[in-house]
């Protein structure tokens, strides 16, 4: 396989990881952290939204995170030709 | 059928089933018992890594810590499952594909050096020795409080347990025991706290529960902060920890569990690169089943607690309240003389836990002799949380049998997990990589059986004369990992010019800051114990939070010592460039 074809692929995968992690980073530490004051002050039926997502928001996004990882992975191993 | 005798059923039952899938899936090479044979599904690997990661602490006490923490205990619920997408996205596929059995295996070959592979060892038998000493111990306090056997007896029957199919099995046998004990964990944790949930606010979700109306028609969380602040505690979701000990917190134990030896090694046991990343999404979803329902189990059992005591007569108290507090996890003293329970803000008793005397008094309270001055007339042990929610949503006794399953199933699978990185240790990290590279395979694989058995001996010692720091350095656990393997690994996939001369300094560095903090401010073995405190953290950062600084240190150390040192060699860029490949795994697998 020659180098210029794995720099394209690497560099996709780059991008992907760098948006993925930015969104894990704003449902965690932005809204269940820096910013949990300011979003406390909206509610969503019973919860106040900032606890909502310290408590339970940012962890369905980390599973979903992980699950579109996979897919966004799959593609392009396949776009790639790099699947088994 | 009586509770006693539900509960030797179900876990005679539950012990039967995991001594069979060890006879079952008897290792048979190394390959076998150090990666499971590199065959397992992804959907087994994720039950497996489930029912690995999650402890007798997250099955019986994190409710408990959230119920009395409120907001607080956010930093366990994100921090315990925000480290699975690190894993998944930058650690799981890649060591996957470099195909080796261990983290050391990576640091030693990564950075081309034994004494990179010899500090890798070291921490992960630090880490993993902190932690399985708790877990023998969980093993035997279950024990004691479901059966009513001496806590001793309980951590020598769990030793046997484990050690069955630890030394038949190592990895095949653990990874199979896991995901029935996954199987059984989930199904105790969450029975209990369905019916919780319908009796509070007729939803059966619990997860959507918390967030709803009682019969009064108000929200739940409302009514819980209003009864609180009342009393003068701080709401419940206002925390009373500072916006960057949390931050810090959190991220210290993202970094840690993505750098766990035991959570990392699960990765090497599925077939292919797609199977990790894959694998990884399907612990977190098994994962998050727990760890949602946590939360809403804390805020229905806290406002429990607020209203069914306060104020309450001990005379007229329902029996959980009087069952638990014969079995000292419960202490009540009439401070006030009115025959009423008072639960205020601050520490009820001094010291950790109640001493009981043998008199009983006025209300026919058990006494103790170590009250505090403070109003709180209530002593309340976290791990109730869990334990006492059959009996307060008046549950059958073969709930609570399946409870004390859970728990143990919850406490062995992690033992199992720690004792197998322990062994494989010993017998791959040191003996066959560094003392006597020539042994055979059949007697690789002896070795790593009898490092099993040693490190289940060492670790029953453990849990049966518990080093008194043991409770508190869960916290040096985690800080260890997130400061040391966490940044060494990652910077050895995503950066070809980290060498060997920076990896290695960068652990050091952030090894050494960290025990530091830890032995100043948490264990108080440095410096003077009185200004150990509060006031004198850095940056206001708790010593739980403090290896996130650790991980920084690593990595700017790294950094700054491999840009003035000799790149490392064609073939170690060569082994990055590899590993950022996923097609090719299932050759690497052998050595």
């Amino acid at each position: 396989m020659d180098s210029q074809h794995r720099k394209k692929y690497w560099k996709e995968n780059l991008k992907y990881l760098t948006i993925l992690i930015f969104i894990w980073f704003v449902v965690s530490y932005g809204f269940g952290i820096l910013f949990v004051d300011e979003l406390n002050t909206i509610r969503m039926g019973g919860f106040k939204l900032g606890f909502w997502f310290a408590q339970q928001g940012s962890i369905y996004v980390f599973v979903l995170l992980i699950f579109v990882y996979v897919r966004l992975m799959n593609k392009l191993d396949k776009k790639y030709k790099l699947d088994e | 059928m009586d509770i006693q005798t539900w509960t030797f059923l179900i876990v005679g039952l539950t012990f039967a089933l995991y001594i069979g899938i060890a006879i079952w899936t008897r290792a048979k090479s190394t390959k076998d018992f150090y990666v499971a044979g590199g065959g397992v599904s992804p959907l087994a690997n994720g039950l497996a890594t489930g029912a690995d990661w999650m402890s007798a602490a997250s099955f019986l006490g994190m409710a408990g810590i959230i119920a009395f923490s409120g907001y607080d205990g956010s930093v366990y619920l994100m921090g315990w499952t925000g480290g699975y997408v690190l894993l998944a996205l930058l650690l799981a596929p890649y060591l996957r594909k470099f195909g080796k059995f261990t983290v050391p295996d990576f640091i030693g070959d990564r950075y081309y050096s034994n004494v990179a592979r010899t500090v890798a060892v070291i921490a992960a038998l630090f880490v993993s020795f902190t932690y399985v000493a708790g877990q023998m111990r969980g093993v035997g306090v279950v024990f004691s409080r479901f059966l009513d056997v001496e806590v001793n007896t309980g951590v020598y029957i769990g030793m046997a347990v484990v050690l069955f199919y630890a030394f038949l099995g190592g990895m095949k046998g653990i990874t199979y025991t896991q995901v029935a004990q996954y199987c059984v964990l989930i199904f105790a944790f969450m029975v209990p706290a369905i019916f919780i949930s319908l009796m509070a606010t007729g939803n059966p979700i619990p997860q959507i529960g918390f967030g709803s109306a009682g019969e009064d028609g108000v929200y739940l969380l409302d009514k819980l902060d209003g009864l609180m602040t009342d009393l003068g505690f701080t709401a419940y979701t206002d925390g009373t920890k500072s916006t960057m000990d949390v931050f810090f917190i959190t991220a210290a134990l993202m970094m840690g569990t993505a750098g766990l030896p035991h959570v990392i090694i699960r990765f090497f046991t599925v077939p292919k690169v797609r199977d990790a990343r894959k694998s990884a999404g399907y612990a977190l979803l098994f994962i998050a089943i727990l760890y949602t329902t946590a939360p809403a189990i804390a805020v229905f059992a806290r406002t429990n607690l607020m209203e069914t005591v306060q104020d309450t007569p001990y005379e007229e108290i329902p029996p959980w309240f009087t069952k638990w507090e014969s079995t000292g996890l419960i202490a009540w003293t009439d401070k006030n003389g009115d025959g009423k329970i008072q639960y205020l803000p601050g520490s009820a008793i001094d010291g950790g836990q109640p001493q009981f005397v043998e008199s009983r008094g006025s209300s026919g309270q058990r006494m103790i002799s170590n009250a505090s001055t403070s109003p709180n007339e209530l002593y309340v042990d976290r791990d109730i949380t869990v334990l006492a929610n059959p009996e307060i949503a008046n549950l059958p006794n073969w709930v609570i049998a399946l409870v004390a399953a859970g728990g143990l199933a919850a406490a062995l699978s992690t033992a199992a997990g720690l004792l197998l990185v322990i062994s494989t240790s010993i017998s791959h990290d040191l003996i066959k990589k560094q003392i006597a590279p020539d042994i055979s395979d059949k007697k690789e694989l002896w070795i790593a059986r009898f490092s099993a058995m040693l490190a289940v001996i060492v670790a029953g010692y453990f849990g049966i004369h518990p080093p008194g720091f043991v409770a508190s350095v869960v916290a040096l656990a985690f800080g260890l990992a997130a400061s040391s393997f966490f940044p060494a690994i990652v910077m050895g996939i995503f950066s070809k010019r980290m060498n060997r001369e920076g990896a290695i300094s960068g652990m050091v560095a952030g090894l050494a800051i960290t025990c530091y903090y830890i032995a100043r401010f948490k264990l108080g073995w440095i410096g003077n114990p009185e200004t150990a405190t509060e006031a004198n953290w850095w940056w206001g950062i708790s010593p739980e939070g403090f290896g996130t600084v650790g991980m920084l240190v690593n990595f700017l150390i790294a950094i700054l010592v491999s840009r003035f040192t000799p790149a490392p060699p064609e073939d170690v860029q060569e082994i990055v460039e590899n590993i950022r490949i996923p097609s090719g795994a299932g050759e690497a697998i052998g050595h």
